[in-house]
């Protein structure tokens, strides 16, 4: 049978604000336990709700920047659930008339044309504490500095067809969030969680099947395999003559499958109301127009940039226009080369990027800037250095911090250009292998690596590769 | 009647609500009552009515976003009954 995969996102993601969104209490992570936990966080009585401002730029900011139409009038309402981390009992949300509504976003996979995904609605909402498990004498402890932070959920269509479309849709919305500095996209921390509701049909079908919630997703390859396994298991089911049963599951990485959360089987019923304590949140042309204008060049646009004006390939221009740091540097690498895009974009994505994934750091981290390697690869293109010693000083640059020129000078690694030098060496090389010279008389044209190889040694890497080609091609058929 | 005994067990369930019996009988009549009278209102045509979030017609303030709490870890918690390590200590909740 062939089966056809339904799946639809929905993205938490942590707006970077200072303060929470209904209280003053700082957002900062990893503080003491509970003390930014204010009077407003841990609901006690009497206290009033005010809403975040930034907040809301950051989420109309999302909105724009998705093409969305924006709610210029939305409310906040209560979701009522009881668990020890959320202490009012109620998660203040949005519900009826949210501050984003439907817009879109193009995601690419394997293939030149984009596909575009729709986005159902974004919504503020407030995060809840955090439960420890641990065992404290058979308790639970509870931290509530998370409780009240910002959330923007993010909610897609179910438009994605394979975990890939998924994982690129996800990834297309952290680096979006990033560009926007509307959230640090930390996924480890939990600033950025990922849940996927997953169904499958039979190829044809216009009716959605029972869909399944997978929580607990905290990296991009996980997403993919959690999706996978799923999906092979609902089939699984429904190929036995099952029925898949409409639940929350966990993934665990370890074991690489999902689980039920094995809930109680009783529907949740949230019995949503509009927060009696929040007015209507209303915005007008000017706060939206002055959002407006706040906003960066999107990874789209700045693609498309990439490839007209620095001439680069599709594939060099998504890798340098996957986060906006990335692209940042890459362009201020390329203003001090000397304009050379396509050798800056070579060492970046090669050099740059394998060593920063060996160490397992960031871009953020290198400990080489990128006006540093812009100095690197102006030295190349001026010939200071070739392109071999240029690797070992990017090795020096990466250890010491030090400058190119510091240590090409320091190093003595400057190439070199002098003909008579050079040619020097060139005849000491024929003079001492003449049965090679015999060889190459003969017809045996692959021996110039050799000699090429010698010259290169005899100089110590430093000699000019083409003036060493043209004299042994010059002597050698004397 | 809107509403039978066992909806309103799960109701009670849901925001965590003992009651006899006898009270579930009385509550199950009382609320029905009430959803008797939401369809009345339902009878009444709205279309063009704007639903009310609020009973004030005002908007809501917008707080600028700086952070004014300062930390009152230790007022708060010599109210709670169990705390360690600056944790609120609650019975175990298993997922």
């Amino acid at each position: 049978m062939q089966w056809e995969t339904v799946i639809g996102l929905e993205i938490h993601t942590q707006l970077a604000t200072n303060s929470k969104i209904f209280s003053g209490a700082s957002t900062a992570f990893g503080a003491e336990p509970n003390t930014q936990a204010c009077a407003v966080d841990l609901g006690l009585p009497g206290v009033l709700p005010v809403l975040n401002q930034e907040a809301v730029k950051m989420a109309v900011k999302f909105g724009l920047a998705v093409n969305a139409e924006i709610g210029m009038r939305s409310i906040f309402a209560r979701k009522n659930y009881f668990y020890p981390d959320l202490p009012k009992g109620y998660q203040i949300s949005q519900f009826e008339l949210p501050i984003v509504g439907k817009g879109s976003i193009d995601i690419r996979v394997d293939v030149a044309e984009p596909k575009r995904i729709a986005i159902t609605r974004a919504h503020l909402e407030e995060d809840a504490g955090k439960s420890l498990h641990e065992d404290f004498h058979g308790m639970t402890g509870i931290d509530l500095n998370r409780a009240g932070t910002p959330l923007l959920e993010i909610v897609s269509e179910p438009d994605m067809r394979s975990a890939k479309e998924a994982v690129a849709y996800a990834r297309k919305i952290h680096s979006l969030v990033q560009y926007l500095q509307i959230c640090d996209g930390n996924m480890q921390e939990g600033s950025f969680r990922v849940d996927a509701n997953v169904s499958v049909r039979l190829r044809g079908e216009d009716a959605l099947g029972t869909r399944t919630e997978i929580k607990n997703v905290n990296s991009f390859r996980f997403l993919e395999r959690a999706i996978n396994f799923e999906v092979e298991r609902q089939i699984d089911v429904l190929e036995a003559g099952g029925k898949v049963v409409q639940e929350t599951r966990l993934y665990d990485a370890d074991l690489d499958e999902t689980r039920s959360m094995r809930t109680k089987e009783e529907a949740n019923d949230y019995r949503y109301f509009p927060d009696p304590d929040l007015l209507p949140v209303e915005l007008d042309d000017a706060f939206i127009a002055q959002i407006q204008t706040t906003l960066p060049e999107l990874p789209d646009a700045k693609r498309q940039r990439f490839m007209a004006d620095y001439a680069l390939q599709e594939t060099d221009a998504d890798l340098l226009t996957a986060s906006r740091e990335m692209a940042d540097y890459f362009e201020s690498a390329v203003k001090t080369s000397g304009g050379q895009a396509k050798l800056v974009s070579n060492w970046l994505t090669t050099e740059l990027t394998g060593r920063l994934n060996k160490e397992d750091k960031s871009l953020g981290e290198s400990p080489v800037a990128a006006i540093q390697l812009g100095e690197l690869v102006r030295r190349i293109a001026d010939n200071t250095i070739s392109g071999k010693i240029a690797k070992q000083v990017f090795d020096v640059m990466w250890q010491s911090g030090e400058s190119p020129d510091e240590i090409i000078e320091a190093q003595g690694l400057k190439q070199i250009t002098d003909e008579g030098a050079i040619e020097a060496m060139v005849d000491e090389v024929i003079a001492a292998n003449p049965e090679q010279v015999e060889q190459f008389k003969a017809g045996k044209a692959k021996v110039m690596g050799f000699f090429v190889g010698q010259v290169m040694k005899a100089s110590k890497g430093k000699a000019n590769p083409q003036q060493i080609n043209a004299l042994l091609n010059a002597k050698l058929k004397e | 009647m809107a509403l039978n005994e066992d909806n309103v067990r799960s109701i009670a369930h849901l925001a965590r609500l003992s009651m006899t019996d006898e009270e579930r009988g009385h509550y199950t009549e009382e609320l029905s009552t009430i959803l008797d009278f939401v369809e009345v209102m339902r009878s009444i045509d709205t279309t063009d009515v704007v639903p009310m979030a609020h009973p004030h017609h005002a908007t809501q303030r917008l707080r600028p976003d700086v952070v004014t709490e300062t930390d009152q870890r230790e007022k708060f918690q010599h109210q709670a009954p169990a705390t360690e390590d600056g944790l609120y200590l609650v019975p175990k909740v298993i997922d």
